[in-house]
Order: C-alpha cells, then sequence, then structure tokens
C-alpha cells in the first residue's frame, strides 16, 4: 500500500469521525449561540441516542422507526435539561450554569450506567455489505451513512433558520435577545427550541456512529469534548464553522494517528483547542471566539 | 462578603489542630486513618482550586493535572534520581507552578468559560503524556517503589505517620491561605471579584492577579500529589485524569467556593460519603456503590450550585 | 428488686451465648478485592461470580474439610478499577474485617497499589493480576502471589507457534494501558531471539473507536502475520477494521479475547483469529489423559450453569480460592501459616494451569497452563 492510498485512507477514515464531531459540534452552537451556555452534557445525548436505538433494535423495531425514536429521546432529555436545571438558573453566572451542566452531564451517564451496564454493546449497521473500495483505500458502509445523514441533517438546519419563523426567531435570539424580546419574541420558548434541537442532533450523531463504534454508557464523555472543539473553530457561535471544524478535527486526529503517532490521537483535538484560544490572544483570529476578560 | 475576622479563623485552627493530634492517639484502625489521610491529601488538592475558584473567580476543569505533575515528578526524581524526598517536592511544586505560569499567561486573557475549556483540554493533554512518554513515567503500568518521606532516621511510611505530616501541611497551607485572604491581595482580589472594572479603575492589575493566584492554586494542588506519591509508593496516571478533576470540582462546591475552610468540609464530606456508600450499598441493594456514585455526585453538583451556592461553609456561617 | 434484675440479666446472658456455644465453629474470613465496575468489570464479575459460586460450594459441605468443618466467609470489595479504593479496600479487610487472607485484584495497577499494605501487614495475597512486577523480585514478594500466567510466559508460546509457522515478519498493536505495553514488552524481548521481526508497531487507546488508521500503516508494512494485544471492545473494533481493511495476513490476538464479549462485538469478523489462552476454552477438545480436563469440565459446567459463558478470568479468580482453601485446610486460620502452606503447594491442577509454587517463584506455572485456540464459526477450537 503506497504513500497516497495510505493518505487517502486516513482522510477517509477522518471524515467519517469527523461528521460525528460536526453534528454534535452543532448541537454546542445552536445551545451556546441562543442561551450563552456551554452545555457540557451534549455528548451524553449522542450517548443517549445510540443506547435507546440499541434497546429498539433489540426488542425487533424497524431500523427506520427506531432512529426515529431514538432521536426524539434526544429531544426529550433536552428538553428534559432546559426545563429541569437551566430555566431555573437562567439568571445565573456562565460558570455557574457551566458546572450546571456538567453535573447534569454527569447524572445521565450515571443513570445509563444503571440502565445499561458496563459492556459496550453492538448496533448492526444500516445495510449490511462489504465496505467500499475507493482507490487503495475502503470506507465502510455505515461510514457512509454517517456522511448521508450528516449532510441532509446539514441541510435540514439550513432551510430550518434561513425559512422558517422558528428558525430565524432562534437567530434573532443568537443575535440580540432584547431586540428580540421586544419584537414579541419568547426568548425562554427559544432557550427550550435550542435545547430540544441540540438534543435531537446528539441523539442522531450517536445512533449513526454506533454500529462502527458500540454504544457504552461512557462514549459521551470524549465525543461530547470533541464536539465542542469542533464548535470553538467556528467560534462556537457558527454552525458553518462548527461543520468545517467538525471535519478539519476528524481529518487531522486520523492524519496524526497514521503519520505521527497512535499514542497522541486523542490530545490533537485538545491541542487545538489551546491553539485556537492563544491564536485569540495573539489576535490571529479574524473572529472572536469567545468574549475576552 | 461577610468574613471572619481573624480571630475567629485562628481559634478554629487551634481547636481543629488540637483535635487532629489527638485523633491518632484515640483512633487504632489503620482503615479509618487510611481514609483521613485521603481526606488530608484531597482537602491541600481542593484548597489549590478554592483559591483559584473563590479568589480569582476562574473555573479549573483540569486540577487533576496539577496534581498529577506534583506525584510524577516527586515520583521520578525520588525512585529513578535518587534526589532527596523534601527537595523533590519543593522542585515539584516549582515544576508545576511554572507551568502554570506558561499555560495561563496567554489563555487568562480569555473569558472565564474558555479558560474553563482550556484547563480541561490542558487536564488532558497531560494525562496522554503521563501515559505515553513511558520512558520517564513507567507510562499506564506506573512507577513503583517510590520511597516514602523520612525526617532524619524517623521513617514517614505508616498511616500514624502520615496522618501527622498531611494534617500538619494541611493545616499550615490553610493559615497562609487565610493570612493570604487578609493581606492586600487577598483584598484586591475581593475587589476583583465584586466589580472588576470599578476595581481596575482603583489600579488593580486584575490579570496579573488573577495569574498569580493560577500559579499558587497549582503548586497547592502539586504539594498534595506529591505527598500522595510518598504515601502510595506506587503512582500510575489514572487517579490523575478527567474524573479526578470533577471530583475536585464537587468537593470545592459542595464546600463553599469563596471558603478555604470549604476545602476541608468539601474534601471530607466527599471521600466520608464515598466510603459510607461502600459499606451499604450492597447491603440495601444488590448493586456495589460505584454506579450510584456517579449520579450522586452529580446530583450534589446540580443540587448545590442551585440551592446552597455558597456550601457547607455557608450554611455553617448561617448565610 | 436490683438482685433479681441480676440474675434475670445474667440468664439473659447465658440464654444469649447458648446459639455460639452451639454452632460449630466461627467462619474463616477471606478477603476479595475485584473491578466489579469500571474498566476492568468484565474480567472482575466472573471473578466475583466464581468466588462465590465457591464459597457457596464449600458451606454447602458444612465447610473446610477437616476434623472440625469450618465455615467459610469471602467478604468482597469493589475497586471499581482504582488504586485508591483498592487501598481502602485493603486496608479495610485487614483492619476492620480482620481476614486470613487476600483474593485479588482483579487488575494489574490495583495489585501493584495494595502489595504495600499487604507486605507491611503480613497478610497473605492471591492476586488474579498478570503483571510480573506483581511477584517479583521474589525476594521482595514474600506475602504475594498470582495465578495468571505471566506476560512472557504466553508471548513465548505465542512466539514458538509463530515460528512453526513461519511467519517471521509481523506487525504489532497493542492497547495503550497497562496490559497492553506489557504484553509488547516480553514480545520486543522474544520476538528477536525466534529469528521473527517486527515490521511496524502501533498503539491505540482503550477507548479508541477506529483503529484504521494504525491498520493503514501495518498494512503497509506488508507482514506476514499481525497481532493485536487488547480486551474487547478496542480488540473487537481492531478486529472488525483489520477485515474491513481486507488485510489478508492471519490475525492473532492476547489472551484478553478469550471471552465470548470480544466474539459477540466482532461479528464474523473474528472468525479465523488464533489467540494463546488457559485450556478452559477448549475443556472438552482436550485428550482425556490431561490432568485439567476433569477439573476444566467441573468449573465450566458450573459457571455455565449459573452465570453464563464460561471464562479465564473467572478461573484466576477459581484457583486463587482454591489455594487459600487448600492452605487454609491445612493451615487454620493463621496469616503467616497460611502464606507458608501456599508456598509449599505443589501440583496443584488448577484452571489457569498445574502449580508449584517455592520461595522462588510466587506464580508457580509453565507452559501447560497456555494453549493456541482458534475461533471458528463463534466457537473456540484449538489451533492447528
Amino acid at each position: 500500500m503506497n504513500l497516497a492510498d495510505q493518505v487517502l485512507q486516513y482522510l477517509l477514515s477522518g471524515l467519517v469521525v469527523g461528521g460525528i464531531y460536526a453534528l454534535i459540534g452543532l448541537g454546542f452552537v445552536i445551545v451556546y449561540s441562543v442561551t450563552r451556555v456551554i452545555n457540557f452534557a451534549q455528548g451524553e445525548f449522542a450517548m443517549l441516542g445510540a443506547l435507546v436505538m440499541v434497546t429498539l433494535t433489540d426488542r425487533g423495531i424497524p431500523m427506520p422507526v427506531g432512529f426515529l425514536l431514538a432521536a426524539l429521546a434526544g429531544c426529550g432529555i433536552g428538553a428534559l435539561l432546559e426545563g429541569a436545571a437551566i430555566h431555573p438558573i437562567r439568571r445565573g453566572s456562565a460558570l455557574t450554569l457551566l458546572i450546571i451542566t456538567i453535573g447534569a452531564s454527569i447524572v445521565i451517564r450515571g443513570a445509563a450506567l444503571l440502565v445499561w451496564g458496563t459492556d459496550p454493546l453492538p448496533l448492526p449497521a444500516f445495510t449490511g455489505g462489504p465496505p467500499l473500495q475507493i482507490g487503495g483505500a475502503i470506507i465502510v458502509r455505515q461510514g457512509l451513512w454517517v456522511l448521508a445523514v450528516a449532510l441532509a441533517i446539514f441541510a435540514g438546519l439550513w432551510a430550518f433558520f434561513t425559512r422558517t419563523y422558528a428558525g430565524k426567531a432562534v437567530q434573532a435570539c443568537a443575535i440580540h435577545p432584547t431586540a428580540s424580546r421586544l419584537m414579541g419574541i419568547r426568548v425562554d420558548r427559544m432557550f427550550l427550541l435550542a435545547f430540544t434541537l441540540a438534543g435531537g442532533l446528539g441523539a442522531v450523531a450517536g445512533i449513526v456512529i454506533a454500529p462502527i463504534t458500540y454504544a457504552t454508557y461512557d462514549m459521551g464523555l470524549m465525543l461530547g469534548l470533541k464536539g465542542f472543539v469542533a464548535a470553538v473553530v467556528g467560534g462556537l457561535v457558527s454552525p458553518p464553522g462548527a461543520i468545517v471544524g467538525g471535519f478539519l478535527l476528524g481529518i487531522l486526529e486520523s492524519l496524526t494517528a497514521g503519520l505521527v503517532s497512535s499514542g497522541y490521537k486523542d490530545a490533537v483535538a485538545f491541542l487545538i483547542l489551546i491553539l485556537i484560544c492563544l491564536a485569540q490572544v495573539a489576535r490571529l483570529l479574524p473572529w472572536r471566539v469567545v468574549e475576552e476578560a | 462578603m461577610a468574613r471572619f475576622g481573624v480571630r475567629p479563623d485562628t481559634r478554629a485552627l487551634l481547636v481543629l489542630a488540637a483535635v487532629l493530634a489527638a485523633i491518632p492517639l484515640v483512633v487504632r484502625s489503620g482503615y479509618l486513618l487510611g481514609i483521613l489521610n485521603f481526606v488530608g491529601l484531597n482537602a491541600i488538592a481542593a484548597m489549590g482550586l478554592t483559591l483559584l475558584m473563590g479568589y480569582a473567580g476562574q473555573v479549573s476543569l483540569g486540577q487533576a493535572a496539577f496534581f498529577g505533575l506534583g506525584a510524577y515528578t516527586s515520583g521520578i526524581l525520588t525512585a529513578t534520581y535518587a534526589v532527596n524526598p523534601w527537595a523533590a517536592m519543593a522542585a515539584a511544586a516549582l515544576l508545576t507552578g511554572i507551568v502554570a505560569f506558561a499555560i495561563g499567561t496567554p489563555i487568562f486573557r480569555l473569558s472565564g468559560l474558555l479558560l474553563a475549556m482550556s484547563t480541561l483540554g490542558f487536564g488532558i493533554i497531560v494525562y496522554y503524556v503521563q501515559v505515553n512518554w513511558a520512558a520517564l513515567t513507567g507510562g499506564p503500568s506506573g512507577l513503583t517503589a517510590i520511597p516514602p518521606l523520612s525526617l532524619g532516621g524517623f521513617r514517614i511510611d505508616n498511616d500514624r505517620r502520615f496522618f501527622y505530616l498531611v494534617w500538619g501541611c494541611a493545616l499550615l497551607l490553610l493559615a497562609l491561605a487565610l493570612n493570604l485572604a487578609d493581606s492586600r491581595i487577598g483584598r484586591a482580589l475581593r475587589a476583583i471579584h465584586g466589580g472588576e472594572l470599578a476595581a481596575r479603575m482603583a489600579g488593580v492589575d486584575a490579570t496579573r492577579l488573577k495569574l498569580q493566584i493560577f500559579v499558587v492554586s497549582a503548586a497547592i494542588t502539586a504539594l498534595a500529589g506529591s505527598l500522595y506519591a510518598h504515601y502510595l509508593t506506587f503512582i500510575n496516571p489514572s487517579p490523575f485524569g478527567f474524573g479526578y478533576s470533577i471530583e475536585l470540582l464537587v468537593m470545592v462546591v459542595l464546600g463553599g467556593v469563596t471558603s478555604l475552610w470549604g476545602a476541608f468540609l468539601g474534601a471530607g464530606t466527599l471521600t466520608i460519603l464515598t466510603e459510607a456508600l461502600r459499606a451499604i450499598m450492597p447491603r440495601l441493594t444488590g448493586r456495589t456503590q460505584a454506579e450510584y456514585e456517579i449520579i450522586l455526585f452529580g446530583l450534589l453538583l446540580i443540587g448545590f450550585m442551585m440551592f446552597l451556592p455558597k456550601g457547607l461553609a455557608g450554611l455553617a456561617r448561617g448565610e | 428488686m436490683p438482685r433479681k434484675g441480676l440474675r434475670l440479666a445474667l440468664a439473659f446472658l447465658v440464654l444469649l451465648s447458648l446459639p455460639r456455644l452451639a454452632t460449630s465453629q466461627e467462619p474463616y474470613k477471606i478477603g476479595a478485592i475485584f473491578s466489579i465496575t469500571g474498566p476492568g468489570s468484565s474480567l472482575g464479575i466472573p471473578e466475583r461470580d466464581t468466588a462465590q459460586m465457591l464459597e457457596a460450594e464449600i458451606n454447602a459441605k458444612g465447610g473446610l474439610p477437616g476434623p472440625v468443618r469450618h465455615p467459610v466467609k469471602i467478604i468482597i470489595y469493589d475497586d471499581a478499577s482504582d488504586e485508591t479504593k483498592a487501598v481502602l479496600a485493603a486496608k479495610k479487610l485487614i483492619e476492620e474485617d480482620r481476614v486470613a487472607a487476600i483474593v485479588g485484584t482483579t487488575l494489574s495497577g490495583t495489585s501493584l497499589a495494595i502489595l504495600g499494605a499487604v507486605q507491611t501487614a503480613q497478610v497473605p495475597l492471591v492476586s488474579c493480576a498478570a503483571a510480573i512486577k506483581i511477584v517479583e523480585p521474589a525476594a521482595e514478594r514474600k506475602w504475594v502471589f498470582k495465578t495468571p500466567q505471566s506476560d512472557w510466559l504466553i508471548i513465548d508460546v505465542l512466539v514458538d507457534y509463530l515460528k512453526s509457522k513461519g511467519l517471521t515478519k509481523v506487525g504489532w498493536l497493542n492497547v495503550d494501558y497497562a496490559f497492553g505495553e506489557l504484553g509488547w514488552v516480553e514480545f520486543e524481548k522474544a520476538a528477536p531471539k525466534a529469528g521473527i521481526q517486527v515490521l511496524d508497531h502501533e498503539k491505540f487507546g482503550q477507548k479508541d473507536v477506529d483503529m484504521t488508521p494504525q491498520l493503514t500503516r501495518v498494512k503497509a508494512a506488508n507482514p506476514q502475520g499481525v497481532v493485536i494485544w487488547s480486551i474487547p471492545p478496542s480488540a473487537s473494533i481492531a478486529t472488525k477494521n483489520y477485515r474491513d481493511l481486507g488485510i489478508k495476513a492471519p490475525l492473532f490476538h492476547s489472551h484478553g479475547v478469550g471471552n465470548k464479549a470480544y466474539i459477540n462485538l466482532a461479528g464474523p469478523a473474528a472468525n479465523g483469529v488464533i489467540f494463546p489462552v488457559g485450556k478452559l476454552l477448549v475443556a472438552e477438545q482436550l485428550p482425556d489423559s490431561d490432568p485439567q480436563k476433569p477439573v476444566l469440565l467441573a468449573y465450566a459446567k458450573a459457571f455455565e450453569g449459573k452465570y453464563g459463558p464460561r471464562n479465564t478470568f473467572g478461573g484466576h479468580a477459581w484457583d486463587a480460592v482454591q489455594l487459600v482453601f487448600r492452605a487454609m485446610e491445612r493451615a487454620g486460620n493463621n496469616r503467616a501459616a497460611i502464606r507458608d502452606a501456599i508456598e509449599g503447594t505443589r501440583n496443584f491442577v488448577g484452571i489457569t494451569g498445574v502449580f508449584d509454587f517455592s520461595p522462588t517463584d510466587h506464580n508457580g506455572l509453565d507452559r501447560r497452563a497456555v494453549t493456541m485456540v482458534e475461533i471458528v464459526d463463534g466457537q473456540w477450537r484449538p489451533a492447528k
């Protein structure tokens, strides 16, 4: 296998995993832009989507129906989180809310541990069949599904934000909450909508990656952290930024594991995070990631 | 913010010191002393975080990295290079402080949220270095044969002796930190907390101060790590990961973010609670405590942030 | 009045003590520390189940055999795969529960962490973890024994097999924590002595979900065979990636995949995998002349009847508990005497192998403890 084929393989693997990071990153962006809260539990939505899907599939429920139900479960948890933990403290400081979402992510993880146990659970791929050959490299069929679902979601979100009233209202809140309120938009409804959407997005990410990675109660932490890094690349407020960030991160990780050192692969995401922070401080970025101190 | 004057603090310190001095004479069980030793280690580590969160108003989600840096520096210097353990401990605190300074200088110019996430990233990177740089750290299998601390010929190699060492350090650090709180620096920090713009206008260099606190907090937590290494005489990366950062966070929030005593309260409550769960859980339900422990931590975190933001220390003060 | 009260109290106390006089002896207490939760749980749970099974079995017969039968109580704590919790559990067993011996822990890291406590308190420990540092250097491990095969023994058998098949240029991947690293350390030493060259060495994380980058590098090196040293789930994912990439070279694994979880997760990709492991998995196919066969069959049947698929890690716990039982038969409840009795154990036919302890060898195993197994149609068969 020559170097070109190897690099192609890394790119393909990176694209698949990048699609997941992009989906989760989008969840972060939607929540942050509307509520200014970093939702630490974003990764846990993915975990729940995956595990719920496993349970539904085991019960014999057909795949498309299970997909929908598991995604709705994610939405439900997102809404629950907003109503129970975020809404009452919505006037609290950003750090307070961050810690609360950390607590929520821990609770969700603990509950999943009690319900599903520690063992990784397999999920059948959406369609069977051998991997596809592209040049000298391969991509598994489920990987294609990941990309297809991700693209469909991006398109759907774009349509939602630009064509529907609710979507434009969400954008308005992101840009200027006070003005939005003056225009008659119920900001706290937007909070709920943002969290619900993020919950569904996260769940879909989990469902679609589980056939490749198995579903485990603790898969959410790393996924969430990396999705966060993806979102940061876009300044935490830009959906296209999160998408680009997600794919970029996935490909960089894959290339690092392949060309540099497999042991440090996970460190790549956090190196990028720190580099972006440093770049902002050095005024190298054309956008502001978060408000400065 | 209502605070104790100096006197009640000193009184409380002396009372605590007397109680602690008496405990090993009364408590015979090595197991109970062991738990109290871990409470002491956690209290010191948590104090570092409380300084940062309560006085500098910043959250660190990677505090375990400093704990690990202290432990590994001490461990490597003493086990591999036969450096004197006390010198190694000082070196560990110093080195960790320098690392904190290097990391803090750029990121302290960002807002709290991004600082928090950067500390998270930093913590994870340190963990991966500990795992991968096997030639230096022993990798995932860890370092064995770390010598215990000794004073002259007096080896601190059992629970009773270590108890005096760790709690002596803890009380000393608490006294120093409380002193700091009442000094000019402490008042400047409280001013920042009250309103940063006004503080800056009064001539307080907020960023520099916060950075200094970050460095001090890192060094204190590193000290706890060094003591841990000499206590267990064995370390590997697993206690120094994200999970411990969260545990420290829970301890600080539990105890009360703005109170140094809170670090002690939080550390004590959490460590003892965990052990108590271990004893009760298997009897109440068929399952072991670890499965419920996670949920409990999360609920404590949410509950305290929502309803008791001043923590147990705040309760004690009647706030 | 007080007189009468005093007499009543005395009578009450006498009554209270009667049941105690009537029963047989106080139970002998054995401590156990297993990783029932945390990353080690797939190993720790069958160990716990086995220990509880043996406790029930022996108590059903009234206790340990002997002129007076002593019932046995095994006190089990969960260390959650965490070093600190292991140390606290060890101290509790030694000081509060006053056990005569300790069985466990599940993982090497936690066993190493409690060495200090058990050696200082002079309590015999029979570990179910594999790292060689647990029992070496022998002079500094007077109180510590272990039942799993050491990595060098397993690697030796694997290396011999590779050599016998003419596979002299291989690729190697290991998981980046203790288990994987220790395997690599031994393989790095043993391979050159057998004329085997490692063309490429890769690592991956326990929680990694995609090993295609690393396997792509291995594929590019064009090895004659590939060895992956890990446990599920990462071992299963790596296996699936291996087949997806279309790598044709034969695939070998470690004894870490000797459980049904590996096969369930990897699916058909697991077929054709060959790995070194204890004989438990192929007990039925052993020749009748093998002294271990009856012991293995009895354990497999009892365990599978109650708990689920057989598991070599449960076997390590079986050996550890049985060693302590036998030592207690000879030495009673005394910690030092139990230690001496374990050290003097010869020719003990266990699940992991046949044990011969000595003052310089606290693991006591030889090549009889390892055999090569192949996965065929989701079942284990002796490899040819």
